[in-house]
């Protein structure tokens, strides 16, 4: 230990005399790299703890029961048996909401993918002024908030249910399309942008490839990755969504949440808890894809 | 959508091929732009309906009268004492949440980055947990905050039972617990929108730094926040935008009071039938629409500049 401080102490000064050029002797480099991880952890543990402390706390929130303050798995055990008789709650409410929810992640999810994928991979084909005028307009919910897109959906909604469709909340889905846009489009063209999709046309079509079967056969299994990726960060957008289908009146899974918070905290709490830890699984999911894009990019 | 790629295909065929010489080859150019225009109709048609729509719906709105006329009067309820009091919370609310997440989510995605690996765990896990909470959780937020220093949350147990301080029942709904909440999506949005910028910083930078002269702070002052600094801007003003138009996790926390602009057009679209709030929603939801849109101009113009560091 001492011979090595010693060595080090020499070839400081030894670097030292080296001249005026400024070179950093090498012990000064490794106490500002210890300095910065120092510096590192205290950043990310208070970060992280300022994240996590409100998670924890719902946990707690769900096992500790808030007046009598005694302990019990009752909301969990409510939640998987189906049953919220013990805690006076009726659940059906949840239930429907998770249904309705499900239903619009999988209608909305396919809208998306019929609405979006043959168009953008035509128009990356042909043409780059349709390419860019469709990221416009895809990547535009994001600066007209859904709040305000509401306001004007409310006169539209009413309409297609009462002379059109039904007031059923799967119709929400027309809504969600639009909301999950600017996501769907981004992992979309992260996927086309990866392949030589011009060259993959051409190489069919010269081989006598259909339109579907260069569309079915070529491209789709090409861009699978980022088809499942713009369906994952769709599925987590309708799931988390609360502001249209409130004000539009209809229930989801967020709308039966805040019902059931009324009434009982503890098992909305419960659910809420679940739906985060889901939406991270989907999203771990959704990077360990994006990975693997990566890794086959590179490995071409 | 396929169907209509089918039904373009014999003429996409014809148009395609090599032999598309110089005498057809105007004509077929014309043939192959329409229908490359045909396959994106339904595109473009569904965003019409759904987004073109209720946006010139509410532009409308808030220039009309009662019996379809035109006028200016719906905005006279914009200067009311109670909507402009609503506006500056809002954007109190958003400018303080926005400062303290682009701080604190800038720094933490640096800490993330540098000196770990490039897809480590820790950064995979606060990436995916970050998303999730700036985007997706709206009332469950909400709720986060009500178990932890609601009435009956655990924070406020705790505090009680340590230090036999209670902790005001109303401090959520207060501006600090209001920005406190908003924090909670703001640092974990800025660490997904941050951590690509952050990437792009090479260690060459420094080590060149170094190697002419420079120390730590002559490299951030000098070469790190100059690169940063149009990234860091443009973040904030992201942030500032969703926090503006943030409305789940508010409505959630307040049933009763509009002290934000989106609660105030959630009570405005309750009672769109009482004839002093003809218009008002559309107003306010103009508004919004100005606001945000002013923002995210600025922001384009801002990561154009930093586009040339690119």
């Amino acid at each position: 230990m001492n011979e090595t401080s010693a060595t080090v102490a020499t070839v400081a000064a030894k670097s030292a005399m080296a001249g005026e050029t400024g070179t950093k002797p090498p012990q000064l480099r490794a106490a500002r790299i210890r300095k910065q991880s120092i510096i590192k952890f205290v950043i990310l543990f208070i970060t992280l703890a300022f994240l996590f402390v409100p998670l924890i706390a719902m946990l707690v929130f769900t096992l500790r029961h808030p007046l009598s303050g005694r302990w019990s798995a009752a909301p969990w055990i409510a939640i998987f048996t189906g049953n919220g008789e013990s805690l006076g709650a009726d659940l059906t409410v949840l239930w429907q909401g998770i249904g309705t929810s499900l239903a619009l992640c999988a209608v909305t999810v396919v809208i998306m993918l019929l609405l979006m994928v043959p168009t953008m991979v035509i128009v990356h084909i042909r043409s780059k002024a349709l390419e860019r005028a469709i990221e416009w307009v895809a990547t535009l919910p994001l600066t007209i908030p859904a709040i305000v897109l509401v306001v004007g959906l409310g006169p539209i909604y009413r309409w297609l249910s009462a002379d059109v469709l039904s007031t059923n909340p799967i119709w929400l889905c027309f809504a969600y399309v639009i909301l999950v846009m600017p996501f769907a489009f981004r992992a979309i063209a992260v996927g086309l942008n990866s392949i030589d999709v011009k060259t993959l046309v051409e190489a069919s079509r010269s081989l006598g490839a259909s339109w579907p079967k260069v569309f079915f056969r070529v491209i789709i299994p090409n861009l699978w990755q980022s088809i499942l990726s713009a369906s994952f960060i769709s599925i987590a957008v309708v799931l988390g969504e609360y502001t249209v289908a409130s004000l539009l009146g209809r229930m989801n899974l967020q709308v039966a949440l805040y019902q059931l918070g009324q009434s009982n905290s503890q098992i909305s709490t419960a659910m809420s808890l679940l739906a985060l830890l889901f939406g991270v699984v989907l999203l771990v999911a959704l990077d360990l894809i994006s990975d693997a894009m990566r890794k086959t990019r590179e490995g071409k | 959508m396929t169907a209509a790629i089918a039904q373009n295909g014999p003429a996409a065929a014809k148009v395609a091929g090599p032999s598309a010489n110089s005498s057809s080859s105007t004509l077929a150019r014309h043939r192959q732009e329409l229908g490359t225009f045909a396959v994106t109709l339904p595109f473009f048609a569904y965003t019409a309906c759904f987004l073109l729509a209720p946006t010139v719906i509410v532009v409308i709105g808030a220039f009309q009268t009662r019996d379809g006329g035109f006028t200016l009067a719906n905005f006279n309820k914009l200067f009311e004492p109670n909507t402009l009091s609503a506006f500056v919370t809002s954007i109190l609310v958003s400018i303080a949440s926005s400062v303290i997440g682009t701080v604190v989510g800038g720094l933490a995605s640096y800490a993330l980055v540098i000196g770990a690996k490039p897809n480590g765990l820790m950064r995979r896990l606060v990436s995916a947990i970050s998303s999730v909470l700036a985007q997706f959780g709206g009332v469950m937020l909400a709720f986060a905050f009500i178990a932890t220093i609601g009435i009956n949350g655990i924070g406020t147990m705790l505090i009680k039972t340590l230090t036999g301080f209670t902790v005001n029942p109303n401090w959520l709904s207060s501006l600090p617990g209001l920005v406190t909440v908003y924090c909670y999506f703001q640092i974990p949005l800025m660490i997904i929108i941050f951590l690509p910028a952050v990437d792009s910083i090479r260690p060459q930078w420094r080590e060149a730094c170094e190697s002419l002269g420079g120390n730590t702070f002559q490299y951030w002052t000098r070469v790190a926040l100059p690169i940063l600094a149009p990234r860091f801007i443009s973040a904030f003003l992201l942030l500032f935008a969703s926090a503006f138009s943030a409305y789940a996790t508010a409505a959630a926390l307040f049933s009763q009071r509009s002290i934000l602009v989106p609660l105030m057009i959630q009570g405005a679209m309750r009672n769109e039938m009482d004839p002093n709030q003809q218009g008002f929603a559309q107003v306010l939801a103009f508004a919004m629409i100005i606001v945000v849109a002013i923002v995210m101009l600025l922001s384009h113009a801002v990561e154009k500049r930093a586009g040339r560091w690119q």
